[in-house]
């Protein structure tokens, strides 16, 4: 079989099945991270919103990084003086501050 | 309540609307209440397949904005009576979907039939997503090719999570249809295998179908080709797959799976 294989072109299938492997296994984290922002997003701000009234646009979450190295960014524009903490004040009606 | 299924793929041109086509002529034929319903609008295709083209008069849009009545959109089939079309609009951009629509169209919808049989376009922009949105399941349709698996491997990553049932965090049942599947080759290893493609996506296997002259012949004509040629091969896969769709367990052929040459002239040895 091995002396008549130069007959045949070479099968590029697992060459193809290897590459998709590592491709995807690259792209799946890069996506989880995503998830993953927006989750780290959501928790913080709803931790930040019972102490401190913020406006929620002005939030940026961002996770970056070089090499082995991961970093979270968080940057909270906050209000000149600081509200009291949510709980002291009346319930709100909606989201709006 | 109808089942709402969602046949979408990342990749264009890997045989979405064919499969929708078949399948839902399949599950008609089988006695179903089934409409297939077109999410491409401005490239509708559907409607071609199914040799309706000259039927269309109102289309999903006019529906989900109200100007028209659903059942006057929808356009039953003059083959198999319990199969309906639900065209795109082809003048509209993708835009002119709204959420609330196409939710209200959905629901009318499940109420009438047995099977929804969404046809998403290529891409995973908004009409891509609208047409997942809703989904009760999912057929992600990929030709045995490195472009046709990655995008794939993208919408399964969108299937759970950002269609309804992800949001409620249930869990979307996924099937893997692959299209234009050519045995000979993936034997001879220039093609990827069906192992290859499931290893990598890890979804259960709908069905196999296979590259054949019949799929061509079929959209030539409008008809779906397991009403046109029911008994090519093509044909008998999406019957198999329609049959485990409706819960059946069918053994998995390989449709053209030949004994290479050599193995042929050499017996076991060569294998």
């Amino acid at each position: 079989m091995k002396l008549l294989s130069f007959l045949r072109p070479k099968s590029t299938a697992p060459v193809a099945r290897e590459r998709l492997q590592i491709l995807l296994a690259h792209e799946r984290l890069a996506m989880g991270q995503t998830d993953l922002v927006a989750i780290l997003r959501q928790e913080i701000l709803a931790t930040i919103a019972r102490h401190v009234e913020f406006d929620p646009e002005r939030v940026k979450v961002q996770l970056g990084g070089a090499g082995s190295m991961s970093t979270l960014e968080i940057d909270i524009e906050l209000p000149a003086t600081p509200m009291p903490p949510a709980d002291r004040l009346p319930p709100r009606r909606s989201n709006a501050a | 309540m109808g089942r709402v299924v969602v046949v979408t793929s990342g990749k264009g041109g890997v045989g979405k609307t064919t499969s929708t086509a078949a399948i839902g002529a399949a599950l008609a034929k089988g006695g179903q209440y089934v409409c297939v319903v077109d999410f491409d609008v401005g490239l509708r295709n559907l409607d071609l397949i199914l040799g309706a083209e000259r039927r269309v008069v109102y289309d999903f849009i006019n529906v989900a904005n109200g100007e028209a009545k659903l059942s006057q959109a929808l356009i039953r089939d003059r083959r198999v009576e319990t199969l309906y079309l639900l065209a795109a609009s082809q003048t509209r951009d993708k835009d002119a979907l709204s959420e609330e629509g196409v939710a209200r169209v959905i629901g009318e919808l499940r109420e009438m039939f047995d099977w929804i049989i969404c046809d998403s376009p290529a891409g995973i922009e908004r009409g891509a997503t609208l047409a997942m949105r809703h989904a009760d399941q999912a057929i992600v349709v990929t030709n045995p090719e490195v472009s046709s698996v990655r995008d794939s491997d993208r919408i399964i990553g969108l299937l759970d999570s950002k269609t309804l049932m992800a949001e409620r965090g249930e869990r979307m049942e996924k099937h893997l249809l692959l299209t234009r599947y050519d045995a000979g080759r993936a034997a001879r290893g220039e093609m990827l295998g069906v192992d290859d493609v499931l290893d990598i996506l890890s979804i259960p296997l709908l069905g196999i179908i296979p590259e054949s002259d019949e799929v061509l012949r079929a959209s030539n004509l409008g008809a779906p080709v397991t009403l046109n040629e029911a008994v090519s091969a093509p044909a008998r896969a999406y019957l198999d797959a329609c049959r485990r769709l409706m819960g059946e367990s069918v053994p998995m052929v390989i449709p053209g799976q030949k004994k290479p040459f050599f193995s042929r002239l050499f017996g076991r040895r060569a294998a």
